[in-house]
Order: structure tokens, then C-alpha cells, then sequence
């Protein structure tokens, strides 16, 4: 039989510990096509994306990389194509030139929107989307991790561990009490938290919030940074947001866009610093 | 651990529907057939061959009206061309039953007489096997859930929607009606399919077939209900309630509406099929003023008048409507399509949940005394889709949705 040498170990255990990182149970080191491949430890890699409406660049050249675990901030002014670099990853936009992937290996170009969700990546949008009509406990099952062809819908049965991770998350997004009200009469913080709620349901590596505490108090906005923080590591995280305090309390690194591309990366105290960031976007 | 799906359909219709189930099928499997065939005619309780077609054929119309539903009232998808789906199940019946003609039609000629007519030496090679009850029972569900299965891929995979896709299935069904006007399509032209004879040898006028073909379109009005219940109330309706109210966050969390939409719209073509092929031999004609556009037209009437998003609505308003509809067309008859349209308009305005929406209103109003908390008696799932268009106003009346599966 092959001898096992302390470098091939020592690889095939931190194959392991990745996989596991990503949930994946599978102990073979041979990444499976369609799976997460983090082996560079770069979850997310856009490279040169631009995407034009009617000949308005609404990204222009746009490179970013994500690292797994990692919890990014992305500010800027309106209209610097935040919203557009979303939709561009969950696979709503296609990008006219340039390569977006997930890992290693997924390309995001050439994959549609439900096959993206599945891939790992869960998003929030701007403005908060429910399912006004269902209960806040329908919309975390309609959400949960589970095969969503419709041959298995059809016959799909809520079983005691499932009501129980919802019920977790309800407990976690603090809707609990609210779990039978139909999700249309909560309120505008509280679906922002629903919201987030189904993202945590779906299990994504990786999560996109766009503009997540708009329209919630300050005890509010405080209780989703401490969340935020606590996924990280587990999760990878980039954040859209425009309220600096919250962004300073997340602690992350902070990317700023503008017209379509970045203008600075870093701390947040250094972008504060950076001339042109104070220029475009901080000093106004 | 697995509910059998037995036990699931089972529970998904509560106690007190399988009660009115059973009620249905005491009157429409026993009191009807014996009331027609057993009893005399000079019986005072006995039911005319006029009486039992007229009933039998609003009970296909109820079919149709759960088939909408399915699609309109929970997917929010309107069509416009139901009336199709349901005139491609007759055709496909009605081919058998001129088969079923033989010999005894008036050019004694083993082909239909409207081919004699036509100088047709043979009978076209898509004809083959109509001869067959088996093949005919198969292809009065596959005909038109193929075709909506067709329309349905381009349609929604072009994110066609709205008003675009309603329009779109009006141009689809009246298409359809100027090719079956054509004779060489080859199938009786403008006079369609009639003076059937026999179905399996036993003649058709019979009051015992009479009976049975009723009974049969209230089991499948039955059947359609129980499957209907089941399909709202599983995980799959409320992805399909989902879809109607906010698409593109049900394929960011991993659906693809696109599957869900094809399915619910081709089993509900499926259901039209059935319902048409019942209700031919009971009307004893088909011919293509079935696809007309107005003829659907009045489909997504029956469904408004009811109330969509409840399938006990879309049953009653198909009543409703058609039993006012055979009494205006044999008092005044000209003024029928002036009091649809007035219906339709005055449903859209005042009730816009209809008849059940009202009685729910109703219902809630003494409800809402003081000592009396308003006990909510909506079933999960069974919400309309402006129930919590309404009921936002004043949380009071919200349904109690139980998060748990029953
Ligand atoms: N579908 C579209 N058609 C035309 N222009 C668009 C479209 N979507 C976005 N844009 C334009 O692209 C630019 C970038 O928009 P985007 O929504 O990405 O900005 P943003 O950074 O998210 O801004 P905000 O902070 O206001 O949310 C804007 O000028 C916007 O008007
Ligand atoms: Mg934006």
C-alpha cells in the first residue's frame, strides 16, 4: 500500500478541516464539481466585471476578493453600483466582461439564480423582501436548507428537527412571539431581521447584505452588528452599508466603491483617511 | 418520521369539508341517479334528462372553475385561455364517440360523416386509435397538458407575465378556434363533433349512462377538490403563494419558479381536459365556438364572482354564475352578455373577494363585540390573495395561520 508521507498528511488534513469549514461532511480531498473549492481560501474573486446600462457603466472594471471567514464592508455614494455588484454574483445580472467566481471553481457568470442560492450564496436585498402573505415561521421554512425541486416540495414534511432550527432562529432574530403573524404587519426592522432570518435558514457560506439596518433603531442596529460578528468565521460576510457607526462596529475590512470600481481598501480608519474617499463620499 | 401521503391528503381537508364531501356524494352518486333513472317520470320527484344534463354540465364547469383557481387564485397567474384545454379534452373524447357511431350515421360509411362529406377516403393518421377507450381516456388528460406544457415552457421560461401572459393565452385559444374551423383540419370544421350514439356499446341517451356520466363529474369535481386542498396546503403551495407575491426572492432562496409555474399550470390543463371530456357526452355536441375567447373570458368570471384563492369559491361562483346564465338565456337571452360583464365589473368594485369573501365579512362582523374576541376561522392556506390585502388594515381580523403543519 502507499506510504503516507507527513506532507501529503499534513494536506489531506487541512483538505479535511476545509471541508468541514464548509460543511461539507465528505472526507475525500477530491473536490467534487459544482462544489465549493476554497483551497486558495478565497471565497469570493471578481475580476475586471463591467456592466453597462445603455451605455451607462454601472460597474466599471470592478475587482474584489473575498476571504472565507471574512466579514467585508462595502461603502460608497449612491449609484456606485453596490446594489449592481449584488446582482451581478447572485447571477440577476450578467456582467458584460469579466470573471466572477465562488471559490475555485464555481463560475457565477454561467450559472442562474436558484442554482446560485444553492451553490452557497444567500442575499438580502436593499429594500426588504418577505413573503408579506405567509407567517414569519412559513418564510423561514420556505427558506430552510432542503431540496427545492418540485417533486420533493410536493411531499415535503415538516419534521421535529426542522421546527426546531426554526424555531432557533426565530429565537436568534428575536421573532419568536411573532412566529404565526402574517409577515406583512411586522415591522420595518423586524422584516429586516426576517429577512436575515431566512439567510441564516438557508446555511450559505457565503451571505450578501445589502443595506441591512436601514430603518432600524439603534438597539437594533447595535444587536445586528454583535450577530454579524458572530458569523463570521463560520460564514463569510459582505456588507452594503451606509451608517458608519455600524460599520465600525462590525470591524471589518472596508472596501469603498465608486462609479462602478474601487477607490480604496482597508481599515476603516484608513479609507476615513484616504483623500479621495473624503472627497467622493465622506466629506459630503 | 413519514406521514404516509395517504394520511397527508387525509388531513389536509378538515373534518368539516369531508362532511360536505360526503353530503355532495350522497346527492350527486345517489339521490340524483335514482331520482332520474330509478324513479318514474310521472314521480314527482323525478329529474328530467334536461335537468341531470344541466347539472351534470355545471359540474364540469366546477372542474374547470378548482383548475383556475389553482393557477389564478394561488399562483397568480391568470389565463385567458382555459376554455382551450377544456374543448382538447372533448375533441379527444368527442373523436371516440363518433367512432363509437359505427355504422348508423346518416352515410352509413365507417368513417365520420363529416369526412364522407368531406370525400375523405380514409381516416387521418392522427385519428388512429380513437377507436380505443383506453387510448381516448389517456389522451383526454395528454393532449392538452401537452400543449399547456408547450406554451407553458416558452411562456415562462421568457419570464413572460401579467397582463402579457393573459393576453398572450387569448390569442392562443382563439388561434386554436380558427384552425378546428377549418374543415381540412379534420375535425368536423364549424359543426364540430355530435349525434353521438354509444359509449362502450351502451347507448348514450340512456338515462342509466346519463346517471353515470353525472356521477363521474361530481367525482371528479371531488377528486379535484381533495387534490387541490392538498396541493395548497403542502410546502409546494406556499412556494407557489410565494412565487405569485414576490418571484425573485424565491429563486434567491434556491426555487425555480419556472418548474413550479409549468407544473401547477400544466395539471391544471390536465384537469380542463377531464372536465371536457365528461362534459361532451353529456351536452351531446363540441365544435370550436368552445375556444371561443369568450368562453374563457367567463372561466376567470366564475372564479372572481366565488372568490379566488378559495377552491370552495371558484365552485360556488361556476354555480353561481351558470345557474343564472341558464336562466337569462331562456328569458332574455340577448342580454346575457350585458349582465356578465355587469357582474364581472360589480364583483371587481365591491366584492373583490368574492361571494366567500362576503361571507366571511359577514361572518367576522358579530365576531367583533367587545366580550367576543374575534375567533379567526380561516384555514392556513386558504387565504385569497387580497385577504391580507384587507385584513392589513386591521390585524383583528387576520386568519389564524398556525406556523405547524397539521
Ligand atoms: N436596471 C438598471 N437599468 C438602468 N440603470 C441601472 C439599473 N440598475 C442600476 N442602474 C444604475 O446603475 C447605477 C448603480 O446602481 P446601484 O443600485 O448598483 O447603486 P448603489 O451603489 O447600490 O446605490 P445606493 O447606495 O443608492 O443603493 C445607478 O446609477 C443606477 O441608476
Ligand atoms: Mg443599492
Amino acid at each position: 500500500m502507499s506510504v503516507v508521507t507527513d506532507f501529503e498528511r499534513s494536506a489531506m488534513e487541512s483538505e479535511d478541516q476545509r471541508e468541514n469549514w464548509s460543511g461539507n461532511a465528505s472526507t475525500s480531498h477530491v473536490v467534487e464539481p459544482g462544489a465549493l473549492d476554497l483551497s486558495h481560501n478565497v471565497i469570493l474573486y471578481l475580476e475586471d466585471i463591467t456592466v453597462s446600462f445603455d451605455g451607462f457603466r454601472a460597474l466599471n472594471q470592478l475587482s474584489l476578493a473575498i476571504d472565507a471567514g471574512e466579514l467585508r464592508c462595502i461603502i460608497g455614494p449612491n449609484g456606485a453600483g453596490k446594489t449592481t455588484m449584488m446582482d451581478v454574483i447572485t447571477g440577476k445580472t450578467r456582467p458584460d466582461s469579466g470573471k466572477a467566481f465562488f471559490g475555485q471553481t464555481i463560475d457565477l457568470t454561467r450559472l442562474t439564480e436558484p442554482q446560485i442560492a444553492h451553490a452557497g450564496i444567500g442575499r438580502k436585498f436593499q429594500k426588504p423582501t418577505i413573503f408579506e402573505q405567509h407567517t414569519a415561521f412559513e418564510n423561514l421554512e420556505l427558506a430552510m436548507k432542503a431540496d427545492k425541486r418540485v417533486r420533493r416540495t410536493l411531499f415535503a414534511q415538516l419534521f421535529d428537527d426542522d421546527r426546531d432550527r426554526i424555531a432557533a432562529v426565530l429565537t436568534q432574530i428575536r421573532l419568536d412571539r411573532e412566529a404565526d403573524r402574517p409577515a406583512g404587519l411586522l415591522s420595518h426592522g423586524q422584516k429586516q431581521w426576517l429577512e436575515i432570518g431566512m439567510l441564516l435558514m438557508q446555511e450559505p457560506k457565503l451571505l450578501l447584505l445589502d443595506e441591512p439596518v436601514a430603518g432600524m433603531t439603534d438597539d437594533e442596529t447595535e444587536r445586528t452588528a454583535e450577530l454579524f460578528v458572530s458569523l463570521a468565521g463560520k460564514h463569510s460576510l459582505v456588507v452594503v452599508e451606509h451608517d458608519m457607526a455600524f460599520v465600525e462596529a462590525l470591524g471589518g475590512k472596508v472596501t469603498v466603491l465608486c462609479e462602478g470600481s474601487v477607490l480604496a481598501e482597508g481599515d476603516l480608519a484608513e479609507v476615513q483617511e484616504d483623500p479621495r474617499v473624503i472627497e467622493v463620499y465622506l466629506g459630503r | 418520521m413519514r406521514t404516509p401521503l395517504t394520511l397527508r391528503i387525509l388531513h389536509s381537508t378538515p373534518r368539516a369539508g369531508w362532511i360536505a364531501l360526503a353530503v355532495f356524494a350522497a346527492i350527486t352518486w345517489i339521490a340524483v341517479p335514482v331520482a332520474h333513472a330509478v324513479l318514474a317520470e310521472a314521480h314527482p320527484l323525478h329529474l328530467s334528462a334536461y335537468s341531470v344534463s344541466l347539472l351534470g354540465k355545471i359540474l364540469c364547469y366546477m372542474v374547470v372553475a378548482v383548475a383556475m383557481d389553482l393557477i389564478w387564485g394561488y399562483a397568480g397567474i391568470l389565463s385567458l385561455g382555459h376554455g382551450l384545454f377544456f374543448a382538447l379534452g372533448g375533441y379527444a373524447f368527442g373523436m371516440y364517440l363518433m367512432r363509437q357511431i359505427g355504422r348508423d350515421g346518416s352515410y352509413q360509411s365507417d368513417l365520420p360523416d363529416f369526412m364522407v362529406f368531406l370525400d375523405w377516403k380514409e381516416l387521418p393518421w392522427y385519428w388512429a386509435g380513437s377507436d380505443s377507450f383506453l387510448g381516448t381516456l389517456l389522451l383526454v388528460g395528454a393532449v392538452p397538458g401537452l400543449v399547456a406544457f408547450a406554451f407553458g415552457w416558452f411562456a415562462f421560461r421568457s419570464r413572460i407575465k401579467g397582463v402579457y401572459f393573459s393576453i398572450i393565452t387569448q390569442a392562443l385559444t382563439y388561434a386554436a378556434m380558427l384552425l378546428f374551423f377549418r374543415n381540412e383540419t379534420g375535425f368536423g370544421g364549424n359543426n364540430g363533433f355530435t349525434d353521438f350514439k354509444r359509449i362502450l356499446g351502451y347507448s348514450i341517451t340512456s338515462p342509466e349512462m346519463r346517471a353515470t356520466l353525472f356521477a363521474l363529474s361530481a367525482a371528479l369535481l371531488m377528486a379535484c377538490l381533495v387534490l387541490g386542498r392538498y396541493l395548497v396546503t403542502s410546502r409546494f403551495g406556499r412556494v407557489l403563494a410565494a412565487i405569485r407575491d414576490a418571484e425573485s426572492r424565491v429563486m434567491f432562496i434556491g426555487y425555480n419558479p419556472l418548474h413550479y409555474k409549468l407544473f401547477m399550470w400544466t395539471l391544471s390543463a390536465v384537469l380542463c381536459g377531464l372536465a371536457g371530456a365528461l362534459y361532451v357526452p353529456q351536452v351531446g355536441i363540441i365544435n370550436p365556438s368552445e375556444m371561443s375567447p369568450a368562453n374563457s373570458i367567463e372561466i376567470a368570471v366564475w372564479v372572481a364572482v366565488g372568490g379566488r384563492g378559495t377552491l370552495v369559491g371558484a365552485v360556488l361562483g361556476a354555480g353561481i354564475v351558470n345557474l343564472a346564465k341558464s336562466w337569462f338565456t331562456m328569458s332574455f337571452p340577448e342580454y346575457w352578455p350585458f349582465f356578465l360583464g355587469f357582474l364581472f365589473i360589480a364583483v371587481t368594485l365591491y366584492l373583490p373577494d368574492g361571494v366567500v369573501g362576503l361571507w366571511r365579512r359577514l361572518r367576522a362582523r358579530p365576531a367583533a363585540a367587545p366580550d367576543a374576541p374575534p375567533v379567526p376561522t380561516v384555514h392556513r392556506d386558504a387565504r385569497p390573495v387580497s385577504a391580507a390585502r384587507s385584513s392589513a388594515k386591521d390585524p383583528a381580523e387576520l386568519p389564524a395561520v398556525k406556523g405547524a403543519e397539521a
